[in-house]
């Protein structure tokens, strides 16, 4: 069965070409070979899982890839209890996705290669979380990087998803940066770039080199995962289609960074810098994220911001250590299961509102989408933490982790974390209000393109996955934490969970303390939102915190000042200076090697007789050269 | 005979029959493809015959020509050769194949006489690889320019005098200067061995315990000649007028294959030659190189014209192989030979899809053009392909030479490579940036949405596009398809390429190393 794994990798892959390569004439089946295939991945997945003892790690070797000399890149997979997390992770929540995107591109003419992009997608993902050395991962991270880019940029007729597409690719090439140097650290290092043989000669190495390896690798994961200071990408990628969203940009893609850390564990044990610098990371952007998400009114944009906040929570905790990398992967899954049900949720809500994303023209749709209400209404509860749904479980054991951190560093994460419940109870229940409660304001509004909106339920392709999702948002987190099952089935692959002895809090006061937090906020937002009335429009006159927030925290300004703008004036110059510098001062040379500027002109005017006369003087040379050789 | 030789004698004779057929394109056409693909199915056997791990220089033949300075006609060919062979041979049909998509040929020119010239291109540029005796290298390199010149200058677009003039005093002076100084490795060998000779292992033998300040000398010589061929800033000017004049098939075959001959130059006789000198310049070249990957690229950021663009790509991608080349570790030199391959199938690719882009438009400027993937979505993923590949993203046949380049050049040079690494996101830059402007976004651009509406009637009208413009026929896709193969092809699975260069490359970094 394990020795077979690569069928896993193979359906999708396959699929995606078939789709792509195939073109029209797969129209009439495509979405259903590319829903088959990924079902397929996760039948294969479910039955290793039932089958397979994966106490230890199997490196399935399948052929060399890149052999030259020192250098032998296998390509090879790495079977074990994280990769195996993954797996069934991607394919699972990618079959729901699948399933329920034939519903949502019903009307899209590209459907079949929405569908192969999607395969490509989870094909991707697959190498990624299954390559069994850093090479093989990174194939994985820029196939998912270019999946991502088609699929940002689906709707082509839109300047800005063309924009943001390429904004999306250049930021993650910017962290690719980073894992390529640590790749090629690690070979000059120890000269290997497989998981098994960096992991054996890692700890030979000097503290610097480690650290650099880890901060190198910090970097990578920063650009996929959102995390400041690349997370302006992740918001902008919401031009995609929303199971895209779900799928790519909440779910899976956007976690591999958490992924990258975690199956480093044996790198960042031996460098309490590096997890202190993805700790600070991570606490900084959950703040961050937590804090714009409160000042959007487009509900992608919210769910996206929450996002890149969650990420930072999974960050913080793999920042620990041996005291949270289960952890971080625990809220990994979680979040999996309630972000992808809270996007395909969004994405029910645009179906039924001509696709509108703006929530101060929604309202009181609870009424209108029963079950998008019900599923999404979950989704929320677990993502404030709501007590014994799933997000209660994998946050709180996150927060307390950090509040378990050494002297200052337990207050400061610690205190961070817990901040970050309370903003998002605010956000989301801002969210929730707006959308599904108050005055019905649609009513007086018309969609951007002059249609009346005419709110109604998703169908059954759309809702069933929904479904699923929320009872996963509901239950997995109760699931995982039973006697520890996800931390004890990790412990092959990323160690035992240490814990703290003690905490900056009492142990027993973190998770009221936290829900009583998440409530406040919630209360917060229903003061503002649900009290009064939303108005449409937006307002104006608003506080500099909000003013701040709405413009992302200046994070795009500051990217526009430090990297476009020069970038810009860089190249004007640059062209000016190959037109009339570079090029004039050789034609000037070449004129003065001739005798004289009209000399040159001469020759570039191109007459004949010219071209012959220099012709003549180079077998002059020739002839004079060869009567010098014969002398000396 | 060896097949090398017949290699090179099948196009020539090619040529002479085409040039006969100038009265009709149409036979004449067939004749050249038919020729430039046998010539291909000639690249099987020597392949096959081909042993990686035997001779330094295999399938050798030779002939005295001058007995007096001890020159000969010889041919023969190694790892790194025999790619550089195999990808001629397989682009060269490929732009016969394309031709009448990616160019319209000036008033009164015959495709027989540009086909024929074609085909006498092809026979110099393989004789210029497979040569392995330094003069007749030398007459080859300058000669190769001779139909070049023509190509230019009788077919290009509007400034092709310019540009063909310019083109060769470049190439020819380096030429020269090369001269000079195998003249001078000439008179070594003779002082040393009482006889002079050209043959190159003979020169490599002697030439190689030549004193570090001849060796310095001589090996600018070959330098800036090697420098200007394969451009490296400041000597690249050439380029850009050269690529941007010249039909895309000749840009096909100069920016693919030509250039090459100036970064092989590097590694068949730079390196073994003046060993010494190698290292002892070695930090020059790496700043040329990671200047000209930074300069290339940002240069290639700023055009407005396609086929410039092109050239600019080019230029940065010649500054990863002259690093790898300088870097002097087996990972690096071999992932610099296989650039050499990889480049020419990315870039050959990305040209040809420039070429039909442009003249289904009738514009090379880029701000012509918009939203063209709604109206040809093939072409668009075809332009996409290319431009993956010239990014070197992995699973593309770029990646892996790039990767090897680079993770080779960190253990001796990591300053260089981690400046060169920039050249990783500007490349995405400007690829990504080339798509976006001509194929995302709303249907636009003079090329597409003229005011006169263009020949024929209203394709697209639901996408706005007014002119007729077809998507690639099944013909054309058909010629591309084998670069795509290659592309996907030599990323998943580079073995049986690897395995080709690494004992040539081998050989070529012990000369160096061993001093």
């Amino acid at each position: 069965m394990i020795a077979s794994s690569w069928l896993l990798v193979a359906f999708p892959a396959l699929g995606a070409l078939i789709l792509l390569v195939g073109g029209r004439r797969t129209d009439a089946w495509g979405h259903l070979l590319g829903c088959a295939t990924v079902i397929a991945s996760f039948g294969y997945a479910v039955a290793m899982f039932v089958s397979s003892s994966l106490a230890e790690a199997t490196d399935v070797a399948l052929y060399s890839w890149i052999p030259v000399d020192a250098l032998q890149v296998e390509f090879g997979l790495r079977i074990d209890p994280l990769s195996m997390t993954f797996v069934l992770l991607i394919t699972g929540v990618g079959a729901l996705i699948h399933v329920y995107s034939i519903g949502y591109m019903a009307d899209d003419a590209g459907r079949r290669r929405f569908f192969g992009y999607l395969n490509l997608f989870v094909a991707s993902m697959l190498v990624l979380v299954l390559g069994n050395s850093f090479v093989t991962l990174y194939l994985g991270w820029e196939g998912v990087g270019l999946a991502s880019y088609l699929l940002i940029g689906w709707y082509t007729g839109r300047p800005s998803a063309a924009t943001a597409a390429k904004k999306a690719f250049l930021m993650n090439r910017v962290g690719d940066v980073g894992l390529a140097l640590a790749i090629f650290l690690m070979f000059s290092e120890i000269g290997s770039t497989s998981y098994a043989a960096v992991f054996a000669g890692i700890g030979d190495l000097s503290p610097a080199v480690i650290t650099a390896i880890a901060l190198l690798l910090l970097l990578g994961a920063c650009g996929k995962s959102g995390q400041f200071p690349l997370q302006a990408w992740l918001p902008d990628a919401m031009e995609g289609p929303t199971p895209v969203s779900a799928l790519i940009h909440a779910a899976t893609m956007v976690t591999a960074g958490v992924y990258l850390v975690a199956r480093a564990a044996p790198i960042y044990n031996l460098t309490e810098t590096g997890r202190l610098l993805v700790t600070i990371v991570g606490a900084f952007t959950l703040l961050l994220g937590a804090i714009i998400g409160c000042a959007y009114d487009d509900i992608k944009k919210v769910l996206a911001y929450s996002t890149v906040s969650q990420i930072g929570y999974m960050m913080l905790a793999v920042g620990l250590g041996p005291f949270g990398y289960a952890l971080g992967i625990m809220h990994l899954l979680t979040h999996g299961f309630f972000k992808a049900g809270l996007f395909l949720g969004a994405g029910s809500v645009m179906h039924g509102m001509n696709d509108e994303v703006d929530m101060r023209k929604f309202g009181g749709l609870y009424k209108r989408m029963p079950i998008t209400f019900a599923t999404f209404g979950l989704g929320y509860l677990a993502l404030i933490g709501f007590p014994f749904l799933s997000g209660f479980y994998s946050k709180d054991a996150i927060i307390e982790a950090a509040f378990g951190s050494e002297g200052w560093q337990g207050w400061v994460f610690g205190g961070a974390a817990m901040l970050g419940a309370g903003i998002t109870g605010f956000y989301m229940t801002r969210l929730v209000l707006m959308t599904f409660f108050g005055k019905e304001r649609w009513r007086e509004l018309k969609s951007a393109d002059g249609r009346e909106f005419h709110p109604h339920e998703s169908p059954p392709v759309m809702t069933v996955p929904m479904i699923v999702l929320a009872v996963g948002s509901v239950g997995a987190g109760f699931f995982f934490a039973l006697g520890d099952r996800l931390v004890e089935f990790l412990a092959p692959s990323v160690g035992a969970l240490s814990e703290a002895e003690h905490t900056a809090l009492p142990h027993a006061l973190i998770p009221w303390l936290t829900v009583g937090l998440s409530l406040f906020g919630a209360l917060v937002a229903w003061l503002i939102f649900g009290r009064r009335d939303v108005p449409v429009e937006r307002p104006q006159n608003v506080s500099p915190v909000t003013r701040a927030a709405r413009n992302d925290l200046y994070g795009n300004a500051l990217n526009e000042a430090l990297v476009a703008t020069p970038g810009l004036w860089t190249t004007r110059f640059a062209v000016y200076l190959d037109n009339k510098g570079v090029d004039g001062a050789v034609n000037g040379l070449a004129a003065a090697l001739g005798g004289s500027s009209g000399r040159l002109r001469r020759l570039q005017t191109g007459f004949v007789r010219s071209y012959a006369l220099s012709m003549l003087g180079g077998s002059f040379l020739i002839v004079a050269a060869l009567l010098m050789v014969r002398f000396s | 005979m060896s097949w090398l030789l017949a290699l090179i004698l099948l196009p020539l004779a090619g040529a002479l029959a085409v040039a006969g057929l100038r009265s009709n394109d149409r036979l004449a056409t067939l004749t050249a493809l038919g020729v430039s693909i046998a010539n291909l199915a000639l690249v099987v056997p020597l392949w096959i015959a081909y042993d990686p791990g035997g001779e330094r220089i295999q399938q050798t033949w030779s002939m005295d020509w001058i007995p007096a300075f001890g020159v000969h006609v010889s041919f023969g060919t190694d790892g790194i050769a025999l790619l550089m062979i195999a990808v001629i041979a397989l682009l060269v049909p490929i732009v016969i194949g394309a031709l009448s998509s990616t160019d319209r040929l000036p008033e009164g020119r015959t495709a027989g006489g540009f086909l024929s010239l074609i085909l006498l291109q092809e026979a110099l540029t393989i004789a210029v690889f497979a040569a392995t005796d330094v003069f007749l290298f030398y007459v080859l390199f300058e000669i190769m320019l001779i139909p070049m010149y023509f190509l230019i200058g009788y077919y290009g677009g509007a400034r092709r005098q310019y540009a063909a003039v310019k083109f060769f005093l470049y190439s020819f002076l380096g030429g020269l200067i090369m001269l000079a100084s195998a003249i001078g490795a000439y008179s070594i060998a003779s002082d040393e061995l009482g006889e002079g000779t050209f043959d190159w292992a003979t020169l490599v033998a002697v030439v190689s315990d030549a004193p570090t300040t001849t060796q310095i000398w001589l090996f600018l010589g070959f330098f800036l000649a090697f420098a200007i061929k394969a451009p490296l800033v400041p000597f690249h000017t050439w380029l850009p007028d050269a690529a941007g004049q010249a039909p895309i098939a000749v840009t096909v075959l100069l920016v693919g294959v030509l250039d090459k001959v100036g970064t092989f130059g590097f590694l068949r006789y730079s390196l073994p030659m003046f060993p010494e000198a190698s290292q002892e310049l070695a930090p020059l070249v790496l700043v040329l190189a990671v200047v000209g990957v930074i300069y290339g690229s940002i240069l290639a950021a700023g055009q407005q014209d396609m086929k410039r663009f092109v050239a600019y790509v080019s230029i940065a991608h010649f500054g990863f192989i002259a690093l790898g080349i300088f870097a002097f570790t087996t990972q690096a030199m071999v992932g610099s030979a296989t650039y050499m391959l990889n480049h020419s199938i990315a870039t050959g690719m990305l040209i040809l899809v420039v070429g039909i882009v442009a003249t289904r438009g009738g514009s090379t400027r880029i701000s012509d053009y918009g939203g063209m993937a709604r109206v040809t979505p093939i072409l668009g993923a075809m332009l996409l392909i290319a431009g993956l590949s010239t990014l070197s993203l992995p699973g593309t046949n770029s990646f892996i030479s790039e990767f090897l380049v680079l993770l080779g050049s960190f253990g001796t040079r990591p300053v260089y490579t981690i400046i060169a690494t920039v050249g990783m996101v500007l490349a995405a830059m400007y690829v990504l940036w080339l798509y976006q402007r001509i194929m995302t976004g709303p249907v636009r651009g003079d090329a597409l949405v003229g005011a006169g509406g263009g020949p024929g009637t209203a394709v697209a009208p639901e996408v706005g596009a007014k002119k007729a413009i077809r998507d690639l026929s099944t013909k054309e896709i058909a010629v591309l398809a084998p670069l795509v193969v290659l592309v996907l092809g030599l990323g998943f699975y580079p073995k049986p390429v690897l395995d080709t260069v690494t004992p040539s490359v081998e050989a070529t970094l012990s000369a160096v190393q061993e001093r």
